[in-house]
């Protein structure tokens, strides 16, 4: 395909992680036709639960159970941070539009207030998060009132030992109890994976042998907790059959990632995508990048002899090392695709800690791309590198979203108010 | 006020140290029918004996400087190749130079290899290069020697397991804390578990310091001084093995000179650098660069390749503060302290992992006769029995068992090293037997656990979750046993942190932190929302 003969696009998403599926997703909500590149694979290590701040600040491990006057804290403390930048009013605005998008996908949420919700992690965690899966939600209820619960798990799920969990928890939840059970139809086979036995109990007669094999169990037990995997598309429906079958209320817990939560946030967000007519290229990376006035384009790898799109606005959310969105030698850090200037360390002595959970947290993980008031990241000299280049999620520097425990709310929160800047542009370039 | 009489153990010979040297000398002692019992303050090679590049040398980098030493590790590896075969693995050697390394040095290297008995075998480059295609184009000159890689975890922990089958006694995690002197005798020697407890007496006829680079402060405690430097080496491992066989630079001993296969992976080294502590010891940035600098002209894929871990251990070495500690002597000594005014304590330090039988050979034949003991070494003929339960350290050997003997209820804890509960299971049942309580970590020393690019951050969890199902683990001990385990895997991550292995980490953080909020594991166990801080 010629350049001439290029599509046109008003926005080129490039990353399909949480910002890029949130930043196309709004963009296609405010009628913008847009094209997202990048495969999506990084939502696989996802929980299911959407972060939105709890930890600020980092260093002191100071727990917020209101993400709001954590929010405000983080205005006051660190001002520079990327979330304190986007005004609270829409976050909310943008979480809802985010969770209301994956509802309408099959993949509900609890309605979201004005706190954060604790859940246990299958290693005896409590986790602090701000939006959790209708699957999942029982067990905020069953941590707070510490109901007297079954968690019940499956021989050879490896990564998941409901013995651990209750063993991990037992003072602080006495009245939490396990047992385990052998899964229907996998009963000579060693290790048995979550993704299977998810998919399996989509077949309402494995189903029902399983909800009979867990129902004798119950004992006083008014609340179950299994690991997450009821279903993968069919989740609510797996999940209410449970709750029925037992007549308790049923909660998942989240595993060691890549998780049953992790594919079906996937499966939603593409569901997503695909209704909000998002143009896809999910094998293509971007091989180079260029601006002209106020076209962007973008030469792609992946089709046969390549693809060049053009777009009006460009955003970068290409993610951090896992994402490819950054690349580290034995030097320094680098942007990938446009080589755009990083903050960072001065040396890779600075990068990490000595020790690994020293509570200041590592250099290396608040280093990033800056970016003006309107989300595009500046180049050397401090000015925005282009006039329709943004940046949105954890490629921006100045946070540490794996302590402060705000990945989701980081990638909503920027990719919201980066459309909104981008929306403007285009407006006012008609 | 009660007197709290502490418990006393009496044995014939009591070892300071668990390296390759105090494991051997209580093999050696145990098969001349000697009592003996190990003290270890840390677990089995926890100090240099398992911080090194398990190279059993055929002499050949010794035969300029110290042709002597090359003899003895001639004689040595030969030994070992024999009896303790399961350790082995005969890789053979070469030795390589590259364009602007000492011609002199090169032209000299087999003559001085022939001097000390070593064959040394000239190998066409072009040839060389088709069998290790690592080397550089620029090579100028390869030797073949029989150079051999060995596994000091299994070499020590089966020395161990056949010592305590003859009725040798072995106390991890117990420090010496005194001695009791009696003239010109020590008539016990105070030690105490790292667990607590009341202190024990040990009475031992004999005593014997091999706390290798901790042997000076251990012949201080007894009131004997010993004249030691320490040099520190670092060594890195790879993602991926580069080489086949040992493949050492040609050329005066320097930084990065040795590249090590074992299993799939390979090991680059080391460093030597002169230090004057012992305490927090740990792989740097600054070398993992240098150790890279300096062996790309020979390796140039280690320019870039990946890297998973950097270790660094200390060598003890004997005499006093020179300029460099290559320089000094690595060969060992043997002190009897008599002219200390002690006529029944020895040191045993320096040397090489390839000498550590003979060396142990020297200090049993010493405690030996003090002791009217007249039996003979043994530990040059007698084969090293296989230990079940020491044998898992050998990248592959697990995954053989899980096939050979593949039971349906056995399951992969780890897929990159082929880790199955079986062999988790086997392992803690032998020190448990032991009385020991396992750590996590004490199970990643003797196993393939934590080893791949993970680096234990998805199989530490999973092994945990497995102890948990059988009921060893219990309470909230697996929560501090993961932050353990991965906390000391860190160490070596720290340092080689960039590429493929900085997203690796990226990852392990995002799930240790992000997700299970480990650092944060004393707030969140309680989520009350009273304990909400409010500025």
């Amino acid at each position: 395909m010629s350049d001439a003969a290029a599509e046109r696009y008003d926005v080129a998403v490039i990353g399909a992680g949480m910002a890029g599926m949130a930043a196309a997703l709004f963009a296609a909500e405010r009628g913008l036709s847009c094209i997202q590149i990048g495969s999506g694979g990084g939502i696989l290590f996802a929980s299911g639960l959407l972060d939105l701040l709890a930890v600020q600040p980092v260093a002191q491990h100071r727990l917020w159970q209101s993400p709001f006057e954590a929010l405000a804290a983080l205005a006051r403390e660190q001002p520079a941070h990327p979330l304190a930048q986007v005004d609270p009013l829409a976050i909310r605005t943008a979480f809802q539009r985010f969770v209301a998008a994956l509802t309408s996908a099959g993949m509900p949420y609890a309605q979201m207030g004005e706190r954060n919700s604790n859940v246990i992690t299958s290693i005896g965690t409590v986790k602090t998060s701000y939006g959790v899966p209708l699957t999942m939600v029982a067990g905020v209820a069953a941590l707070a009132q510490r109901l007297p619960c079954l968690l019940v798990d499956f021989r050879g799920l490896r990564e998941f030992s409901a013995r651990q969990t209750v063993e991990t928890l037992a003072q602080e939840w006495p009245t939490l109890r396990h047992q385990r059970i052998e899964f229907p139809g996998f009963e000579a086979v060693p290790e048995v994976y979550a993704v299977h036995l998810a998919r399996a109990l989509e077949n309402r007669e494995t189903r029902e042998r399983t909800i009979a094999l867990i129902k004798p169990l119950l004992g006083d037990a008014r609340v179950v907790g299994l690991p997450a995997l009821l279903g993968l598309s069919r989740s609510s429906e797996v999940h209410a059959a449970f709750e029925a079958g037992l007549g308790v209320p049923v909660f998942e817990i989240p595993t060691m990632p890549t998780s049953v939560p992790g594919l079906r946030l996937l499966g939603a967000l593409e569901a997503v995508m695909s209704a909000r007519s998002v143009t896809r290229r999910q094998l293509s990376s971007v091989r180079s990048l260029s601006f002209d006035g106020d076209t962007a384009t973008l030469d792609l790898t992946g089709a046969p002899g390549g693809e060049c799109i053009r777009a009006g606005a460009v955003v970068l959310a290409t993610g951090r090392f896992s994402g490819r969105g950054l690349t580290a030698d034995r030097q320094s850090v680098r942007e990938s695709i446009l080589g755009l200037p990083v903050q960072q360390p001065l040396a890779r002595e600075d990068w990490h800690q000595r020790d690994f959970l020293d509570p200041a947290g590592h250099a290396i993980n608040r280093a990033g791309l800056m970016t003006d008031e309107t989300w595009r990241p500046l180049d050397a000299s401090g000015e925005p590198a282009w006039a329709n280049l943004y940046a949105i999620g954890s490629i921006l520097a100045e946070q540490d979203w794996m302590r402060a425990k705000c990945g989701s709310g980081l990638a909503i929160a920027t990719a919201w108010a980066a459309v909104e800047q981008i929306t403007q542009q285009l407006h006012k370039a008609g | 006020m009660a007197l709290n009489f502490p418990s006393v153990i009496q044995t014939q010979v009591l070892i300071i140290g668990g390296g390759v040297t105090g494991t051997a000398l209580a093999r050696d002692l145990a098969l001349r029918g000697v009592d003996c019992v190990l003290v270890e303050r840390d677990d089995i090679n926890a100090g240099a004996s398992g911080r090194n590049h398990g190279l059993l040398h055929s002499g050949a980098r010794y035969v300029a400087g110290d042709p002597g030493a090359a003899m003895e590790c001639r004689a040595e590896g030969d030994i070992l190749k024999r009896v303790a075969a399961q350790t082995i693995q005969d890789t053979g050697g070469y030795f390589v130079a590259v364009q602007g390394d000492d011609e002199r040095y090169i032209a000299d290297f087999p003559s001085h290899c022939a001097r000390s008995g070593i064959t040394a075998r000239a190998v066409d480059v072009a040839v060389a290069r088709a069998q290790e295609p690592a080397l550089s184009e620029n090579t100028i000159a390869v030797f073949e020697v029989p150079d051999a890689a060995i596994d000091p975890f299994r070499l020590s922990l089966e020395s161990m397991a056949q010592a305590c089958s003859l009725g040798a006694r072995l106390m991890r995690r117990t420090r010496v804390v005194g001695f009791e002197r009696e003239g010109r005798r020590i008539c016990a020697v105070r030690v105490q578990s790292l667990a607590g407890g009341d202190e024990v007496r040990i009475e031992a006829t004999q005593v014997v310091n091999a706390a290798g680079a901790w042997a000076r402060e251990v012949a201080l405690l007894a009131g004997a001084s010993i004249a030691m430097t320490y040099s520190k080496g670092t060594l890195l491992v790879t993602h991926t093995r580069l080489a086949s066989r040992v493949v050492n630079r040609l050329r005066r001993p320097g930084n990065g000179d040795i590249l090590m296969p074992g299993g799939t992976v390979s090991i680059i080294g080391t460093t030597s650098l002169r230090v004057d502590s012992l305490d927090d010891i740990r792989p740097t940035p600054a070398e993992a660069d240098l150790i890279i600098a300096e062996s790309a002209p020979m390796l140039p894929a280690l320019a870039s390749a990946r890297f998973i871990r950097a270790y660094a251990g200390v060598r003890p070495l004997l005499g006093s503060a020179g300029a460099d500690s290559r320089a000094v002597s690595r060969g060992f000594a043997l002190f009897d302290h008599e002219q200390h005014g002690l006529d029944n304590f020895a040191t045993l330090t320096g040397g090489k992992l390839t000498t550590c039988r003979l060396m142990a050979e020297r200090a049993a034949d010493l405690v030996c006769k003090r002791l009217g003991v007249t039996r003979p070494c043994l530990t040059a003929t007698t084969l090293l029995p296989h230990a079940a339960e020491s044998a898992w350290t050998a990248p592959g050997h697990s995954a053989r068992e899980w096939v050979r003997s593949h039971q349906v209820d056995d399951t992969l804890l780890c897929e990159c090293e082929m880790v199955q509960g079986s062999a988790v299971d086997a392992i803690y049942a032998a020190l448990r037997a032991a009385g020991d309580t396992p750590t996590l970590t004490d199970i990643g020393l003797r196993s393939r656990v934590g080893k791949g690019a993970c680096q234990g951050a998805f199989c530490g969890l999973r092994t945990v979750a497995h102890l948990y199902q059988t009921g060893d683990f219990q309470a909230q001990r697996g929560l501090s046993e993961i932050v353990d385990f991965f906390s000391e895997r860190w160490r070596g991550q720290q340092p080689i942190l960039w590429g493929e292995q900085l997203a690796q980490a990226e990852l392990a953080e995002a799930l240790h932190c992000g997700l299970f909020g480990e650092e944060l594991r004393q707030a969140t166990l309680l989520a009350d929302p009273a304990r909400e801080v409010k500025p």
